[in-house]
């Protein structure tokens, strides 16, 4: 799995130009190509993000065979699915090799996960969207211990980045389903769409709360992404409406 | 010894759990006299212990709290950013490799061996889980506790002068640096490494019986 210094170089402007990719990216199916193309850039059996909710994975793009997908889902593999209990609303990214595999349904799982080539290695990274989103990106493979470890150590902290680049881009794509009238505002975003909302321009606004316009950008910034608006104007209505500030 | 846990795991742990918080309102409401709340149990609780974060806690051998501190990825909700943003001049930190620690708190028991096995443990969960930084917020009385462990931040802002001082820092862990924490401390970095594997490695099942 270790490349020659050169075939490393071209894997990183491979994998540049993937991440361009996504970028651009406005809509569910263009992630599909984009998820295979990943897998490929990182040399790995497999690649898959889902976004899991209570009920069940909300959404999910990967390189899975439709089969494992199917057999996933008829034998209701979620509630069992070691990878699911163990990565657990938790934020770090956990070894597969690292989870509880003794009892007997988890064995049954895994002879059966294999016997469908998601492969022997694996590592899943969770991410904690806003308003509770929660998601997991997961890589599988199958080598050796030895192997897996070392591609752990040359691309933990890349996959770490692309899994959250990754579920950005999906809320971004599925953005008015994650509006939430509960959504958390701090107190200084608060006040800042208040005074907002009571027409104060920025200039006064940052005075009245004694910082600078910088750091109420970031603020405006921080309840937009927070309320899904589209802009500033967008955030003070949402918050307006919704009941979250008053004036 | 040292215990990672996240807040979802904390009941499995009552007594470690309950001690930490009432620990958390001596030093931070009756020592510091900071604006935090405390309950009618006589605990000290945030909105961030509410979004599971992880704990990092020494146990006693009696099975209470000596030290903690807690961890949140900046990736997600947390303090540096909605309530310190001015200190970074509104610069937002947001990454997954880049964890906050909060709260860390010293029992008015603890031994200095508590806080450098905290510090000593931000290492191994940046080794652990390749964070590459944590930041944090601190008052001069961390400064003095940074020095002694071995391990000063890198500021990022600050305001005040004296009581009044606050700051916003972060910490890179080198192999370098953990080695000479480690040596500070007395403890072998093969002993915090140990007490990681146990919370994350594949026997962690043993280490939730308690």
């Amino acid at each position: 799995m270790k490349d020659a210094p050169l075939t490393q170089l071209n894997k990183i402007n491979q994998i540049d130009l993937i991440f361009t990719r996504l970028d651009k990216a406005n809509a569910l199916s263009d992630l599909d190509p984009i998820i295979r193309d990943l897998r490929d850039g990182f040399c790995v059996d497999h690649m898959v993000y889902h976004w899991v909710n209570a009920k069940g994975a909300k959404l999910g793009v990967g390189t899975y065979s439709p089969d494992w997908v199917q057999r996933y889902l008829d034998k209701g593999y979620l509630r069992i699915d070691p990878v699911i209990l163990g990565c657990a609303h938790h934020f770090h990214p956990v070894d597969w090799k690292n989870l509880d595999w003794t009892p007997k349904a988890a064995r049954q799982f895994l002879s059966d996960a294999i016997e469908y080539g998601v492969g022997n290695q694996g590592l899943s990274i969770p991410i904690r969207g806003p308003q509770g989103q929660y998601a997991l990106f997961s890589v599988s493979h199958n080598c050796s211990d030895d192997e897996w470890a070392a591609f752990i150590t040359d691309n933990r902290r890349n996959l770490i980045l692309l899994a959250h680049y990754f579920n950005k881009k999906v809320l971004e794509i599925e953005g008015d389903r994650m509006s939430d009238p509960r959504a958390h505002l701090s107190p200084r975003e608060n006040e800042a769409l208040t005074l907002l909302a009571l027409g104060y321009n920025r200039a006064q606004v940052a005075q009245t709360m004694s910082i600078s316009e910088h750091t109420l950008r970031a603020y405006i910034e921080g309840a937009r992404h927070k309320l899904g608006a589209m802009n500033t104007v967008h955030a003070v209505a949402c918050a307006i409406t919704s009941g979250m500030i008053i004036v | 010894m040292l215990r990672y846990l996240y807040a979802d795991q904390l009941d499995e742990f009552p007594q470690l759990r309950d001690t930490m918080f009432r620990d958390r309102a001596d030093q931070f409401k009756t020592r510091l006299n900071w604006d935090v709340s405390v309950d009618e149990n006589g605990f000290e609780r945030d909105e961030y212990d509410d979004l599971n974060p992880l704990y990092v806690i020494w146990e006693t051998p009696q099975g209470t709290h000596s030290g903690s501190m807690r961890l949140l990825p900046t990736s997600g909700r947390c303090m540096v950013n909605e309530h310190f943003a001015e200190l970074m001049n509104g610069d937002l930190i947001n990454s997954p490799l880049i964890w906050e620690c909060t709260r860390f708190c010293l029992a008015r028991h603890a031994t200095r061996l508590t806080a450098n096995a905290l510090m000593l443990a931000g290492g191994e969960v940046m080794v652990g889980f390749g964070v590459k930084q944590c930041v944090g917020v601190f008052d001069q009385r961390m400064i003095r506790i940074y020095r002694m462990i071995g391990a000063q931040p890198k500021i990022l802002g600050q305001t005040g002068e004296g009581k009044d001082f606050i700051g916003v820092g972060t910490w890179s862990f080198t192999d370098e640096l953990r080695q000479r924490v480690a040596k500070i401390a007395g403890i072998s970095p093969l002993q915090s490494r140990q007490w990681f594997d146990l919370a994350f490695g594949p026997d962690q099942r043993l280490a939730q019986v308690g």
